[in-house]
């Protein structure tokens, strides 16, 4: 059903039941879970746009001073990869009915996340050793916030997870697990995406 | 031909719908506390938003009473009296109007109307309230902290808002930013819910052009205020960041008595680009659920059709599409090159295509009509002229050559009162006084809700006409006293005077209206499901108020839009939205015949 076509219908005449109108529930042929999921990725959209159209705007002010990227970012966003990687294959499992692969999937997603969780505080560590405060220099606060919201969002989509892997430890289907699975899937390949985009715009600057 | 509403239509099988599981209480606890049923939330929302709203309203009495009688009264200070303008700004907008209209009518009606047993995720919408209510009780706390509550102004500009000299810079600014971002942390989880309650979960046969516009203004507005919000999160995060850490987001280099601050070259003009970026929709989020509200009850009381719905529906979207590229009109004279101004003044104007497309409509609906000029239909009507008020010196404002003069004098307190104060509230009072039946099964009382009326909306104009007239002369907004100038003669203060009393007696209506509400709850004449004889959902449901699940065992199908009233051809003068074709009673029953072309049907 499109949309458009639909706002473009007269209401006022005809009351039938038939046709389609009464056919028609929901403007999307999805569950639930997946529309709230996808409005939400709009929000977080915004969000970090937001924050990113601020950081090329505080750019061009004076004092400036771009910050080094540790090495170990690289080796994050590798995990983030591996942990986007492994989420897939564990909605493939779910989608195939394979609960094996569901929870090699599941585990090791969680594990490389919390990896890539913690890689991001040890960067954290790693700069403050260095002397780069967030109150030095604003460059410096933005790769704070940046990181600091990519990682609550990160620690969420876990609480997610959490939910997913406990009713998988109790036994439920993969049949069971595949909306829950899907959707924890498609928010870490989003908020892989968001990290991608971050990170170049770290390093172009 | 005619495609009227009588033709004769085969009564297929519908398409199935799933039940939905429903979750259900098993003690009082998550019953009446921590309950999922949108109806309680809803409720919920409304009194916590109503309560908090009460603490605006006495604090712009303190505001009144200290500009009617300066220097009468020696508790207000001048710390005290930013404190009030603060606060009263931030409650009223945000934890009053946007957490009532979309929190608290959101969740009554839209799963009603569009025929849901209840949101679409029920623990999420719980949470959403709990998280509203801890802001609400955080922002409240802000009042006892040393320092006392953030005196910035509701737009928390900074420098100042965080600079030594503005009240509540210890305590108070850090509890303000907190709230917000926890306001806007459960806003989202109610705002998930009713974007896709309305997208997925209607019921047969209730297509999008078949929604009453109630949905559509809160559909509408919830989309904006999901797209918008996150402008004031960012904005929120930063400044307290500014504050607590000592990051220089917004914060430039400044010599704060005598002394450099740490802050170096930040921008401030960033923050008022993220602020109005959410603060100019936020006058949509809360205006276009009114603009719903009043087409529905002006529609059901003059027992006629809305005029124009699809225009309706597509001037809804077009005012939510360019509200959020008008956002700089707020800021002219914060120095911006004239082109950027120029574009700002165009789509500020452009704006008012599809807004003033409403107020014809809305006239348009009520022309011939069978106008009963119940409770709700009164406070309609003043919206109408009120909005109209607000909405044209918002035109002149909207000017970058009538605005500079006008700008932060106390024509602009006038303007944005008129037109996103009163105008909403009196949506507000309406769909309380329309909706109080279903809620709770008694109807609010009619000599009280006339005084209430009366005062509540001639009291306003009293209080914001002469308003106007002191911004032309020049009086400032913001000023803790005016004292002695050149230019404002001393029947300006007289006229503060006046202003202040009938604050004060418009203030005395809502007791009244208050103690109505409470009062009816427990003694109010039973109402009957339908008082109004409304076509729509809501009055429906097999019980009233309507109990959990909201339309007993089946769920209704709707086989027309929500404005089948005075039908040509048909004995009541309204048609349910759920009632089958084949039980229309037709005045000419025999043929079934219809009337050609009937002229309510066409536009």
């Amino acid at each position: 059903m499109s949309l458009f076509h639909e706002m473009t219908k007269k209401p006022w005449l005809g009351d039938s039941p038939e046709g389609e109108g009464a056919q028609d529930v929901g403007a999307f042929f999805l569950p639930h879970g997946k529309v709230g999921l996808r409005v939400f990725l709009v929000v977080v959209t915004v969000i970090f746009t937001l924050m990113t159209i601020a950081y090329a705007d505080r750019m061009l002010f004076a004092n400036w001073l771009a910050m080094p990227e540790p090495w170990v970012l690289w080796l994050n966003t590798a995990l983030l990869i591996a942990s986007s990687v492994a989420m897939h294959v564990a909605r493939s499992g779910a989608q195939q009915d394979n609960i094996g692969r569901v929870r090699d999937g599941l585990i090791w997603g969680g594990v490389l996340t919390f990896a890539f969780l913690t890689g991001q505080l040890y960067v954290w560590q790693q700069l403050v050793d260095l002397g780069y405060y967030a109150s030095t220099n604003t460059a410096n606060a933005f790769f704070y916030l940046l990181t600091a919201v990519h990682g609550l969002h990160m620690a969420g989509g876990l609480v997610a997870w959490w939910r997913s892997f406990s009713r998988m430890r109790r036994g439920a289907l993969a049949a069971d697990l595949r909306l829950s699975v899907e959707l924890c899937t498609t928010y870490w390949h989003y908020l892989l995406l968001i990290w991608l985009v971050l990170f170049a715009l770290l390093l172009m600057t | 031909m005619s495609n009227g509403m009588l033709e004769e239509t085969q009564v297929v099988p519908l398409a199935e719908v799933e039940e939905v599981d429903l979750y259900h209480a098993h003690h009082w606890i998550t019953k009446y506390v921590f309950c999922q049923d949108a109806k309680v939330i809803a409720i919920q929302y409304s009194a916590t938003a109503i309560l908090i709203g009460l603490v605006g309203l006495v604090l712009s009495w303190m505001m009144r009473l200290q500009l009617g009688f300066p220097e009468v009264f020696e508790f207000i200070d001048e710390e005290a009296y930013y404190q009030y303008v603060t606060m009263h700004g931030m409650i009223m907008v945000i934890y009053l109007l946007t957490a009532l209209f979309l929190g608290g009518f959101g969740n009554y009606l839209i799963p009603l109307m569009v025929g849901a047993r209840d949101m679409v995720f029920p623990y999420m919408n719980m949470l959403s309230f709990w998280v509203y209510l801890l802001a609400v009780l955080v922002l409240a706390v802000s009042f006892f902290v040393p320092g006392g509550a953030s005196g910035a102004g509701w737009t928390l500009y900074p420098p100042q808002a965080i600079s030594e000299g503005t009240p509540g810079i210890d305590g108070g600014i850090i509890l303000m930013l907190i709230s917000l971002v926890l306001f806007i942390i459960g806003f989202t989880m109610g705002g998930l819910n009713y974007v896709v309650t309305v997208l997925q979960a209607r019921a047969r046969g209730m297509t999008l052009m078949r929604m009453p516009l109630t949905v559509w203004g809160i559909f509408t507005a919830t989309i904006l205020a999901l797209l918008a919000f996150p402008a004031l999160f960012v904005a929120g995060v930063m400044m307290l960041l500014d504050r607590v850490i000592g990051t220089s987001f917004f914060m430039p280099e400044m010599i704060v008595q005598g002394e450099m601050t740490s802050h170096e070259n930040g921008s401030p003009l960033l923050f008022q680009h993220l602020f109005w970026f959410f603060g100019h929709p936020e006058v949509y989020i809360v205006a276009l659920p009114a603009f719903g509200v009043v087409s529905d009850i002006i529609s059901t009381h003059a027992r006629k059709n809305i005029f124009g719905y699809r225009m309706m529906v597509w001037a809804i979207v077009a005012i939510g599409g360019l509200s959020f590229i008008v956002w700089a009109h707020h800021m002219y004279v914060s120095g911006m090159n004239p082109y950027f101004g120029f574009f700002f003044a165009t789509t500020t104007l452009i704006i008012a295509v599809p807004t003033a497309l409403k107020m014809y409509n809305w006239v348009l609906t009520l022309w011939k009509g069978n106008i009963h000029l119940t409770i709700p239909m009164l406070f309609c009507v003043a919206f109408i002229l009120t909005f109209l008020n607000g909405g044209i010196t918002g035109l002149f404002l909207g000017n970058v050559i009538v605005d500079i003069p006008l700008s932060d004098t106390m024509f602009v307190v006038a303007h944005f009162h008129m037109v996103m104060g009163i105008a909403p509230v009196l949506v507000i009072f309406a769909a309380i006084y329309h909706w109080f039946p279903k809620m709770s099964g008694r109807m609010l009382h009619e000599g009280w809700g006339q005084f209430h009326f009366w005062v509540t909306f001639l009291g306003s104009y009293l209080i914001y006409f002469p308003m106007h007239y002191l911004g032309f002369i020049g009086v400032p907004r913001r000023y803790f006293e005016i004292g002695e100038t050149a230019f404002v003669p001393p029947s300006a203060a007289t006229l503060n005077e006046f202003i202040t009393v009938v604050v004060l007696l418009v203030g005395f209506a809502q007791v009244v209206f208050m103690a109505n509400i409470i009062i009816s709850i427990f003694k109010g004449k039973p109402s009957g499901d339908n008082p109004w004889n409304a076509t729509s959902l809501e009055w429906q449901t097999a019980t009233t108020p309507p109990g959990h699940g909201n339309f007993g065992d089946e769920l209704p199908v709707v086989y027309r839009w929500a404005y089948a009233y005075s039908v040509p051809g048909v004995e009541a003068d309204f048609v349910p939205q759920n009632m089958p074709p084949d039980q229309v009673k037709r005045t000419d029953s025999a043929t079934g015949a219809v009337a050609e072309d009937p002229p309510e049907l066409h536009h």
